[in-house]
């Protein structure tokens, strides 16, 4: 600390006093007492989260200062102000509002670019902060309802953003919302209703844009508030979650303070987040919607696209195929239906529910604390890279007019890959993910046993040559003994003692299927008696092979056979391999076992 | 099958099949320590400590400072000047100088916060203990006595009367909102199954306006069209309503080109009339190949055959590009037969 350091005397006791009159009146001390040093885990992906967080108020920020400017109108006006190409061109209100708040406010256009920038990057990163959670297994027990307001943030986040950018009333974001309204409209039974109702008669009206103003500044945002609140809440509460490593255990946490570390970090990241998106804002143009025009329904311009988190629900309505049913007077489109709202509510219910799926086929209700690397839970790894591999294939589809005309592919072609490759793709990654995972689970029981590679490779005095190896740190070590090895649910078929076996039900079959998928490989973690084996097996070798170099320093080329260690081809490899072979990659049965209870 | 509850102690539970969760799932392994703190440079040289001082706050001092260049920037660059940066083009002055400004501004005091904090403060991890959730059972029988008193004093249980009518009172509540809701717009009625086409209706360009004749519109070629009565009714009705169901496009190709129709006699020499609607989600289809005379739709693709009566041949809409009969008027100008012969525009449950 610097040495000219002194007592900043009126701020400590201006802020005594505050401190003081603060604690007569709300008990502040006791509050403070307990919560000033409480410790969080240090690690970047826990800062995804925070990118969000710090996101969405600048959201708020920005937003309140574009409400002071924007127009919920679509009363028509014609435009007069400052930008000469639509001067004298009828549009409604919200879009003169929007290009007086881009050309005639000063700071205005700066303003909406950090607002559209930070919503882009207000989902990205509450969708690779999802990514983290699940991977690691943050969700599990007893975080499973900070995991299901996770799933309700991002559903909200992303209707929030596509609202917001269907404000300006543009002739995008006017096709956006025809889209919108055409999927309302296939709705079974009450959509034609539905889209009356919501958009107070036939589309486009002229109440849509204020219904939707007040849903985006107030509603949503009300709600992402309260949620967001809660899943702070829930994380203070019940303490984060900790990657394992040296003294990391289920029962403890360990980090650095709230105060100061922390309060430093985590406000100085918020200027960072905030920071950067100005810059953004600077420099990066982003939904210029003077170059589109007011919105009419009677034009469009070609290579639409949505903001990059509509992406995927484009993609899908894009690469449906034109399935429609007609009937006593009825029509039925799932070529609109299942992409736009069947799909992703089926894939959203799973997202929610997975925490509880996973419980039921793990039958592991205990708490966890300490996160899972994703090696450690190859099939739930699998899933999540074959649940992105179908959302970037969507995502890819939604940009199929794009990559068609940058790279002169046929449109047809492209569809109809895509297609396929839906449907093939996500299965073959999981199984390669999987195997994957396995073979890393191999690589670190290797290290465990027989130490890291050093990639010093010594002659030996017979001539061969071999790598040495060392064993890994501690720390190292720490980190690859973590995580659970699981037996897969077994059917319990013991008879009791008088010979009846138990009632199997339909899904208990099910279940202990689904356990045996589950867990049906992983490689064996090392015991604690294989683990001292393989660091005496390898004190044993470095002895021996010092013996070696040593008497041959000596004059002895071959001083060391006598005792009987390495000198062979065979023992000269077993230092990387051979001597384990046996519980090599050793993999658990799938077969679902009868175990005792 | 019994699931595995949480012991509470770290234990197994008996007949367990997962092991217990202990630092290494593997209780016969010992625990292992935190590693060693090895002390950085700032805590053991006092110089390098003070440079880092200054560092952070030189970074405080662009924070102070960016706010007065902010304000000058704000005042001094007219709104409408435009400059042209290098890679990024042409772009408004202000908007560039005052986001630059503001971002390095607010970079560089969270760069300094984090500066300070990762140098300067202390970076041994520390470890506290976590807490079971889960209340004791002398809690839970507390928590469960007190309950049932309540529920006893209330007399919820005993007065079924009371407690069938709250029950239903509380049901009934949403009721209130559902006639409230009910004006948020009218009935659909008829209004999808109508556009202003009729017998007679000329059909003019869109934008502008203009009536046309057969040889306005060469072969080959596509003309974004509306109903000449589009003009006024948007001006009375204030809306675009009827914009969004009755624009049409015209093409025109060699008489013996056209494969299908769907009505005989539904051209005029050769120049077809179809909606500009997409029977998808609703799209204004613009891009047409003269070539093969296929419409392609923006939004989704889905490509419609002008040639064969409008016929689907690829993408996600299901039904053919609706067709609009087409004649000439006394003074020569195309003309609507009538309105189209179904509705036009996104599927729809009523539509049949």
């Amino acid at each position: 600390m610097s040495a000219d350091t002194e007592p900043a005397g009126p701020i400590i006791e201006i802020g005594g006093k505050v401190a003081d009159a603060a604690d007569q009146r709300l008990g502040i001390s006791k509050y403070l007492k307990n919560n000033i040093n409480k410790l969080f885990p240090d690690h970047w992906s826990f800062m995804l989260g925070e990118i969000a967080l710090y996101s969405f108020i600048v959201l708020l920020l920005t937003g309140t200062y574009l409400a002071l400017f924007f127009k919920p109108s679509m009363t028509e006006v014609i435009y007069h102000g400052s930008y000469v190409p639509l001067n004298g061109v009828r549009m409604s209100e919200a879009y003169a509002s929007t290009l007086d708040i881009s050309f005639d406010v000063r700071g205005g256009l700066l303003m909406r670019q950090v607002h559209h920038w930070s919503a882009l990057l207000f989902v990205a990163a509450i969708s690779v902060h999802l990514f983290r959670v699940f991977f690691t297994g943050a969700f599990r027990k007893p975080r499973e309802l900070n995991w299901l307001i996770g799933v309700g943030l991002l559903t909200l986040a992303i209707l929030e953003g596509f609202a917001g950018y269907s404000l300006p009333d543009d002739l995008l974001s006017g096709t956006g919302l025809r889209i919108a309204q055409g999927i309302i409209q296939s709705i079974p039974v009450v959509g034609t209703y539905a889209s009356f109702l919501v958009f107070g008669g036939p589309f486009p009206g002229t109440s849509f844009i204020p219904r939707l103003y007040i849903v985006h500044v107030l509603l949503v945002p009300g709600i992402l508030l309260a949620l967001i609140t809660a899943h702070l809440m829930m994380i203070w509460y019940q303490k984060h979650t900790q990657y394992p490593g040296p003294g990391r255990t289920e029962k403890n946490v360990v980090g650095y303070r709230l105060f100061p570390i922390y309060t430093a970090k985590a406000g100085g990241f918020f200027f960072i987040v905030f920071g950067v998106t100005v810059i953004l804002g600077a420099i990066a143009s982003i939904n210029p919607v003077w170059m589109f025009g007011p919105y009419t329904p009677t034009e469009v311009t070609a290579g639409s696209q949505p903001d990059w988190y509509i992406g995927w629900l484009d993609g899908a309505l894009r690469v449906m195929p034109n399935v429609e049913f007609s009937a006593w007077g009825h029509t039925l489109s799932i070529n609109v239906l299942f992409p736009a709202l069947i799909m992703p509510g089926i894939l959203f219910t799973l997202l929610g529910l997975y925490p509880f799926i996973e419980q039921w086929v793990t039958g592991d209700r205990r708490e966890h604390n300490l996160l899972d690397r994703p090696r450690n839970v190859p099939t739930r790894t699998g899933l999540g890279a074959m649940a992105i591999t179908f959302y970037v294939l969507l995502w890819i589809g939604g940009g199929n007019d794009i990559i068609a005309t940058h790279f002169s592919l046929s449109i047809n072609e492209i569809t109809w890959a895509l297609r396929v490759t839906l449907i093939v793709l996500p299965p073959i990654v999981f199984v390669i993910t999987r195997r994957f995972c396995l073979a890393l689970q191999r690589r670190d029981r290797d290290k465990l046993l027989h130490g890291y590679e050093t990639g010093t490779i010594v002659r030996l005095p017979s001539g061969e040559f071999i790598e040495l190896h060392a064993p890994v740190s501690e720390e190292e070590r720490a980190k690859l003994l973590a995580g659970v090895r699981y037996q897969p649910i077994a059917l319990d078929t013991t008879p009791d003692e008088n010979g009846v076996a138990p009632k199997v039900t339909l899904l208990d079959r099910a279940r202990a299927r689904m356990s045996a998928f589950y867990f049906g490989e992983q490689v064996a973690k090392p015991t604690a008696e294989e683990l001292d084996h393989g660091a005496h097996h390898s004190a044993e070798l470095a002895a021996g092979y010092a013996r070696q170099l040593e008497a041959y320093e000596n004059g002895h080329p071959n001083g060391s056979g006598s005792d009987g260690h390495p000198n062979g081809s065979h023992d000269g490899a077993a230092d990387g391999h051979a001597g384990e072979s046996a519980e090599e990659g050793r993999v658990i049965e799938a077969s679902p076992r009868p175990t005792q209870h | 099958m019994t699931d595995v509850e949480d012991p509470g102690d770290g234990h197994p539970v008996p007949g367990s099949q997962v092991e217990p969760v202990g630092a290494h799932g593997t209780p016969d392994i010992p625990e292992s320590r935190l590693p060693v703190h090895h002390p950085r440079r700032t805590d053991i040289d006092p110089r390098a400590a003070r440079r880092v001082e200054r560092q952070v706050s030189l970074l405080f001092v662009i924070g102070i400072l960016t706010p007065i260049a902010f304000w000058l920037e704000y005042v001094y660059i007219p709104r409408d000047k435009v400059i042209n940066v290098p890679v990024i083009g042409p772009t408004s002055a202000s908007n560039f100088f005052l986001g630059l400004t503001m971002g390095i501004g607010l970079f560089c005091v969270g760069a300094g916060a984090i500066h300070w904090a990762k140098k300067l403060m202390p970076d041994v991890e520390e470890v506290a203990d976590r807490h079971p959730f889960r209340g004791t059972d002398e809690d839970r029988a507390t928590a469960v006595q007190l309950f049932e008193e309540g529920t006893e004093n209330s007399g919820f249980l005993r007065y079924k009367m009371i407690r069938r009518t709250l029950i239903g009172a509380l049901a009934a509540t949403p009721l209130f909102a559902l006639p409230l809701l009910k004006d948020l717009g009218p009935m659909p009625g008829n209004f999808l199954r109508y556009t202003l086409w009729k017998k007679g209706e000329r059909i003019v360009t869109d934008v502008s306006y203009q009536p046309l004749r057969a040889v306005d519109i060469p072969i080959g070629g596509l003309v974004s069209c509306v109903p000449a009565s589009l003009p006024a009714e948007q001006d009375a009705s204030g809306n675009q309503n009827e914009a969004a169901k009755s624009p049409v496009i015209l093409v025109r190709m060699r008489p013996a080109e056209i494969k299908k129709q769907q009505g005989a006699n539904w051209d005029y020499e050769g120049i077809l009339c179809y909606s500009k609607i997409c029977t998808h989600v609703g799209c204004p289809t613009a891009l047409y190949e003269q070539k093969t005379h296929q419409l392609l739709c923006p939004c989704h693709q889905s490509t419609f055959d002008l040639s064969d009566a409008g016929r689907v041949i690829f993408g996600p809409a299901a039904r053919a590009m609706p067709q609009l009969p087409i004649t000439v008027d006394s003074e020569g100008y195309l003309v609507a037969q009538s309105d189209f012969h179904q509705p036009v525009g996104p599927s729809f449950w009523e539509r049949g």
